[in-house]
């Protein structure tokens, strides 16, 4: 397959950043998408070109670490996969393919195609946890937890923070990642102890931190690689609207 | 990290949104209902327009319903402030937009609501100026009696706003955009109050459907009515 790439390129987070257009040739329809990334850089590097930055880890699709806005799309055009799992099948020969990094307050170019998504992880740590002493191991089925529970627990814990949602949502709103790792708490006869203080914390950070507001649009769960459902986001309304009710801590 | 007291949670947003959302779509109801009322002709117990206007009266002067207007127009007042701080956030949230964006699957009329809210934000302006403050004002509304007692005749106003062609094209237009702006919003209401059941919410996005269409439809029937029927 021969391709028109243009990629966004920005020498570091100061930069201003401009898109670069490449023109890529013989790429078989089997190789990955990072693959053929691969192969490009190789080649600027041999015309001693600086080669584009992105983020990459398992490439397994389990790590959450690759990113990239592809024609439109966090994660490219294939349904449930991360941009690792996308092959070049998904493309047409002669295409002209735009990457972009993903393009939200919160997460600032670094330099390329690589963004800071540091932001997710203050979320967690501002309640995305449970409070217990680790000590021996506990006894399996000491709690019981119903199936379905922790069935819907498992899924919502599937999310592996790549971003995606936020980089698909018109607002750039974290609220399907903020609402998996509530849910998958909430959900659990663990997590319920401190599930009203965690929600508003988590909210709150998100907020300070500068992501949008949802508009119910969805976009979120229609490019979530872990097809995360947006019950969570409604779990989440309900969880924080019976804390504000029902809780005794104040938001703050 | 300090926060003013004006701090309120981008949840707390939407769900007063939601509320003032689905107390306005009950207004629209209770509003269609009254206002199809001009479009009855007259009979051998009762005049034409009779109806509307002892309905207009009642609305005009019943002391609940006085207060229900103050609720009303509060209920307008807090759900376009905080569509447009809810909106302005977003648009900050993403300063560097996307070159080639939005090719991922959505509810088609939930990217546009603050567009459709807009136009019915401006719609609303003229609406007032045209009937509501015409009619409290009373300056050039004719009076009629029924039963010896003296009503304006409200329904005059309206019938005579009608027969122009512009005016109608004009109101069956926003229409069609509040449609859009319903279809999206009622449903969405059970979303952000949390009030989603994955048996209920195919149920819920049917009624939206229905509402979306019904609603501007009641209201498009009588300027078209009145124009191309004999009134
Ligand atoms: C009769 C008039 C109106 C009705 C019945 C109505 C109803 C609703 C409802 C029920 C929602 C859904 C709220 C939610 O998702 O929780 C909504 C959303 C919205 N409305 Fe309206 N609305 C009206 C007029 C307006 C006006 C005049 C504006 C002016 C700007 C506006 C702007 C918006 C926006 C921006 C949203 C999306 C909010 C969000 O999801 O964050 N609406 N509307
Ligand atoms: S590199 Fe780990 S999910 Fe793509």
């Amino acid at each position: 397959m021969n391709l028109t790439l243009k990629i966004w390129r920005q020498k570091d987070a100061k930069a201003k950043g401009k898109f670069v257009t490449y023109k890529i040739n013989d790429i078989s329809p089997d190789c990955s998408f990072l693959e053929m990334l691969d192969i490009l850089n190789e080649q600027l590097v041999e015309k001693d070109e600086e080669p584009v930055a992105f983020d990459h880890d398992c490439r397994e699709g389990i790590c959450g670490t690759c990113s990239l806005y592809i024609n439109g799309r966090p994660h490219g055009p294939d349904e449930a996969v991360t941009t690792c799992q996308l092959h070049m099948r998904k493309f047409k020969d002669g295409d002209t393919i735009v990457i972009e990094p993903w393009r939200a307050k919160p997460f600032p170019v670094i330099k390329d195609l690589i963004v800071d998504r540091y932001a997710f992880d203050k979320i967690i740590q501002a309640g995305g946890y449970i409070s217990v002493n680790t000590g021996g191991v506990p006894d399996a089925n000491a709690i019981p937890v119903p199936k379905e529970k922790a069935d819907l627990s498992m899924d919502a814990a599937s999310c592996i923070g790549c971003g995606a949602c936020v980089a698909a949502c018109k607002n750039a709103s974290a609220m399907l990642f903020v609402s998996a790792k509530v849910s998958q708490l909430a959900l659990l006869p663990q997590g319920k102890t401190e599930a009203k203080r965690r929600v508003q914390k988590m909210v709150a950070k998100m907020d300070e931190l500068g992501f949008g507001n949802c508009t119910n649009t969805y976009a979120c769960e229609a490019e979530c690689p872990k097809e995360i459902s947006v019950e969570n986001i409604a779990r989440m309304n309900r969880e924080f609207l019976g804390a504000k009710i029902g809780g005794n801590k104040k938001e703050k | 990290m300090a926060r003013t007291g004006f701090y309120q949670s981008s949840l707390t947003k939407k769900y007063v949104m939601a509320l003032a959302g689905l107390f306005l779509i009950t207004f629209l109801f209770v509003h269609l209902g009254i206002n199809l009322l001009v479009l009855c002709k007259g009979s051998a117990n009762y005049e034409a327009r009779e109806l509307f206007n002892i309905a207009a009266h009642f609305m005009g002067t019943n002391v609940l319903i006085k207060i229900f207007e103050v609720v009303l127009f509060g209920g307008f007042i807090i759900h376009i402030i905080y569509g447009f701080v809810l909106q302005i956030q977003n648009w900050m949230a993403r300063p560097k937009r996307y070159k080639k964006e939005n090719f991922s699957f959505t509810s088609p009329f939930s990217k546009f609501m603050i567009h459709t809210g807009i136009i019915i934000f401006i719609f609303l302006i003229i609406h007032l100026f045209d009937f509501y403050f015409k009619a409290k004002i009373y300056g050039d509304v004719k009076e009629v009696i029924y039963d010896g007692k003296h009503y304006h005749d409200l329904g005059l106003l309206v019938i005579d706003k009608f027969q122009h062609l512009g005016f109608v094209i004009f109101y069956v237009v926003i229409l069609i955009f509040l449609g859009f702006h319903l279809h999206h919003a009622f449903q969405s209401v059970f979303q952000s109050l949390g009030l989603n059941h994955p048996r209920y919410m195919p149920v819920l996005k049917t009624i939206s459907l229905i509402i979306s269409i019904i609603l501007p439809l009641g209201f498009m029937i009588i300027p078209l009515v009145i124009y191309f029927g004999n009134y």
